[in-house]
């Protein structure tokens, strides 16, 4: 389960910006588009946190959704998954959010 | 990448998994969390989850550049015929112009290992224990204690999984996603992450298509509706066929 890994990660940089400070809510974004799992990020950071300074902090979840950019008919779109396919039929797409994986910030003392 | 909100560049050679540039942010980057106490000090992190693993992977990479050394990270769902293929082209190419080597990663177990070494090739295993995919840190390992030679190619065979692998970025120059006609054609579009972060796609077990329901072209179609610019190689890694074409593509990773 790669959410341990990803959790572990957060954990990790959340436990050194702390510096001894109790950590008590992490922000995270994780955008829609990626392989990663809410429930199981909620479920390992539980797990995760165990012992640390981050010991019962919250974890809020922010989940930007899937949009894209047609270079065809320049114009943007909601992309619910991968399918990389503008209404307009063309294929020529830049996905512009739901891919995110990021830290964005967190409260202590 | 993108200064913001840390999202990286498209599929593609060298790229991380990620999407394409440049971008509007429609989501909020000022939002910062206000914590439902209300009590204590908000700190800004904005970083990236995996920038740990990526910063490895670069350093992989820069090592890997320094010795001329193209690595390879192929990846399937178990028993797709990762290790089967690499035996084949460790005893194929081994004696050519260019060296080969290999890393294997399983959960457990050093058999893979066993197999390369039996077919004449030089190989370091790496075992994930609980996990479920290799990270750039067991990568540095690995290719410290294999210490391939200056020019050669470093073949990695990832733990067989089709969803994490896609997520961690090893330093390699090409991932190599490997796809059997006994999975089902709509995998594509069910690991479509997986397919997203690809360069080139092997579709194996050819041989076995007479006594499957496998639509090699629709399989192709879902793959490139992720992905449109993905390579495609189809072979049998135990009857060799179609396997010049894959040693060709092997070739153009100089
Ligand atoms: N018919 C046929 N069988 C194949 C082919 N390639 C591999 N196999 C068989 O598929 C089974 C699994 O092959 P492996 O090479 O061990 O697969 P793998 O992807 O390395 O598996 P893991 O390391 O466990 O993820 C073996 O029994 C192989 O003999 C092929 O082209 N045709
Ligand atoms: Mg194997
Ligand atoms: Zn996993
Ligand atoms: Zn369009």
């Amino acid at each position: 389960m790669h959410e341990l890994s990803i959790t572990q990660s957060i954990v990790d940089a959340v436990c050194e910006q702390a510096a001894g400070r109790p950590v008590r809510t992490v922000l995270v974004r994780v955008g829609i588009l990626t392989a990663v799992v809410p429930d199981s990020l909620r479920f390992c950071f539980d797990l995760t946190t165990a012992g640390t300074v981050a010991e019962g902090a919250q974890l809020e979840i922010d989940q930007p959704p899937g949009t894209a950019h047609c270079r065809a008919c320049e114009k943007d779109f909601a992309l619910p998954d991968l399918v990389l396919l503008c209404p307009c039929g063309s294929a020529d797409v830049a996905v512009t959010s739901g891919q995110e994986l990021q830290i964005v910030s967190m409260r202590v003392g | 990448m993108c200064g913001t909100c840390g999202c990286h560049g498209g599929p593609g050679e060298g790229g991380g998994p990620g999407l394409a540039v440049p971008h509007a942010h429609p989501h909020d980057h000022d939002q910062v969390g206000e914590s439902p106490s209300g009590a204590g000090e908000t700190i800004t992190l904005e970083q990236r989850v995996l920038g740990k693993n990526e910063e490895l992977a670069d350093r992989n990479r820069a090592w890997l550049a320094r010795r001329s050394v193209v690595a390879v990270n192929l990846m399937s769902s178990p028993g797709a015929g990762k290790t089967t293929l690499l035996e084949r082209t460790v005893r194929d190419l081994t004696g050519r112009d260019r060296p080969v080597a290999v890393i294997e990663g399983d959960q457990e177990t050093a058999l893979d290992a066993e197999r390369i070494r039996r077919a004449g090739g030089s190989v370091v295993q790496v075992n994930t224990g609980a996990g479920c995919h290799l990270d750039a840190e067991m990568v540095e390992g690995a290719l410290t204690a294999l210490d391939p030679d200056t020019g050669s190619l470093v073949l990695v065979e990832n733990v067989g999984n089709l969803v994490c692998p896609a997520l961690f970025d090893l330093g390699e120059r090409s991932r190599v996603v490997i796809i059997s006609v006994t999975e089902g054609t709509d995998k594509p579009l069910k690991y479509p992450y997986m397919f997203a972060v690809a360069d080139l796609v092997i579709i194996n077990k050819v041989d076995l298509l007479p006594y499957v329901d496998f639509d090699p072209d629709q399989c192709v179609a879902y793959a490139r509706s992720v992905n449109p610019g993905l390579r495609v190689l189809t072979l049998s890694a135990t009857t060799g066929e179609g396997l010049d074409a894959w040693y060709e593509w092997l070739e153009g990773r100089a």
